[in-house]
């Protein structure tokens, strides 16, 4: 088993419940650092909480979590801007415009000016986005406002990236652009403190094989298949 | 973590950027007051009010057209996944707390800037008193902003928020608004301003404005949570 340090997530005997329902039960893994996970399961197999518990916007319900070496959910404040989460809600403000909300979010977390208005060029030239980013969110396509939340998921270069299915709602074009900026960081030269861990939702179980290190497959009721 | 001034003035920047794009909050709120003006002038049938009534005309508006604000301070956090975005950033919790507060001041401030100035045509014979006014304003703002966040915050995520607001707002508010239109009163009587108990009347306010503005400093961080 690798030691705890090497890994970036370590879950032990990882529990959550809605009420009465389990939502997750009895997960276990261990991811070491700079990897990728893919997370597979049916609907309502718990992907989607396990990776709201490894963002820290869920606290678990029993079992062992310790995620860039901090166990949550008590040190979950130390993780605050180390990770960046794409869930199935875009996580922008549909009466800014694209670029706005990325420059509201490179203020959140503290980026200086010059720095944050290259990355947004940049990632958002990457994901095509650059003609467009000035018109409000709520004028996007579902496509769109995809693209602006991967901008936004990346634009703090986080050492874990937690993904809910960021191909959904992307032509094939989108989805390339968004694999490379997703899965290149190092290659693009991000500064994140250490190798950059992924770890993404998909439905798709033979590409995420071809594409990740480490597959994790959740059964319905959460149980670890 | 990111230093709280630059957080603060962010969080403040887009919700002054939204409202003046969209106007969702303040028109409401001013012409909800603007309609009750007309409502009492009429209701009442007085051309002219002072002392204890006109005090009571003015804070009752004011109450009901600051809680259409209130409603509605961290609707784009709850609808659009503010919330989650503000939990992941390295910003101590309470900033938002303090932003939207601030915001909601400077809400009721331009609420009053406009509807204070037409309750005196409609209703005052002297305007000697409205100077005097704007320090309980400003002071009655304070513990609106702090309590209003801090009561928004916990109901914005029911599906009852509407009534939820109120309900828990009300009876809070009860010892606010007693202080706030017992210095008031005085202040528009129809012979000119009087200052009996001005001064304690502030410090009531002042009182009740640190307790709420600590209360939610403090507890804000827990209604974050899941």
């Amino acid at each position: 088993m690798a030691d705890r340090s090497e890994n970036a997530i370590r879950l032990r005997g990882l529990g959550r419940d809605y009420g009465d329902r389990p939502a997750l039960a009895g997960v276990d893994l261990d991811l070491p650092a700079g990897t990728s996970l893919a997370l597979l399961g049916p609907n309502g197999s718990g992907k989607s909480t396990l990776l709201r518990i490894l963002a820290t916007l869920l606290r678990p319900s029993r079992g062992e979590v310790s995620v860039l070496d901090c166990d949550l959910p008590n040190d979950a404040w130390k993780l605050r801007g180390k990770i960046g989460y794409l869930g199935h809600e875009p996580l922008l403000y549909e009466d800014l415009t694209g670029r706005e909300n990325l420059e509201f979010q490179a203020r959140l977390y503290g980026l200086p000016r010059e720095e944050a208005a290259s990355r947004i060029d940049s990632d958002l030239a990457l994901l095509g986005m650059s003609r467009r980013s000035g018109y409000r969110v709520s004028d996007y396509s579902a496509g769109m406002k995809q693209r602006i939340a991967i901008c936004r998921a990346v634009l703090h270069r986080p050492s874990l990236l937690l993904l809910d299915e960021p191909d959904s709602n992307l032509d094939p074009e989108g989805r390339e652009a968004a694999r490379t900026l997703i899965g290149r960081s190092e290659e693009l030269g991000w500064p994140a403190e250490g190798p950059v861990t992924r770890v993404v939702v998909s439905h798709e179980p033979e590409k995420a094989r071809a594409e990740s290190d480490q597959l994790l497959e959740l059964a319905i009721g959460g149980v670890q298949a | 973590m990111t230093p709280s001034r630059h957080a603060f003035a962010a969080i403040v920047g887009k919700d002054l950027r939204t409202e003046l794009r969209t106007m969702r909050s303040l028109p409401a709120m001013v012409l909800f007051a603007i309609t009750t003006f007309i409502i009492f002038r009429y209701g009442l049938d007085r051309t002219a009010l002072s002392g204890s009534l006109a005090s009571g005309v003015i804070w009752t508006t004011l109450l009901f057209a600051a809680i259409l604000g209130i409603n509605r301070i961290f609707l784009p956090e709850r609808e659009e996944g503010g919330f989650d975005a503000f939990r992941l950033a390295p910003v101590d919790r309470p900033v938002l707390f303090t932003a939207k507060a601030a915001v909601l001041f400077l809400y009721l401030a331009v609420l009053e800037l406009i509807v204070v100035p037409i309750f005196a045509v409609f209703f005052l014979q002297t305007w000697e008193g409205l100077l005097p006014l704007v320090l309980i304003l400003l002071a009655t703002n304070l513990g609106f902003a702090a309590l209003g966040t801090l009561i928004s915050s916990m109901a914005v995520n029911s599906r009852a928020r509407d009534l939820l607001v109120p309900l828990l707002l009300l009876p809070l508010v009860v010892p606010l608004m007693i202080a706030a239109t017992s210095a008031t009163g005085p202040l528009l009587d129809a012979g000119g301003p009087s200052y009996d108990k001005f001064g304690t009347w502030l410090l009531v306010l002042g009182l009740y404005d640190g307790i709420f503005c600590l209360v939610g400093y403090a507890v804000f961080d827990f209604l974050l949570e899941d």
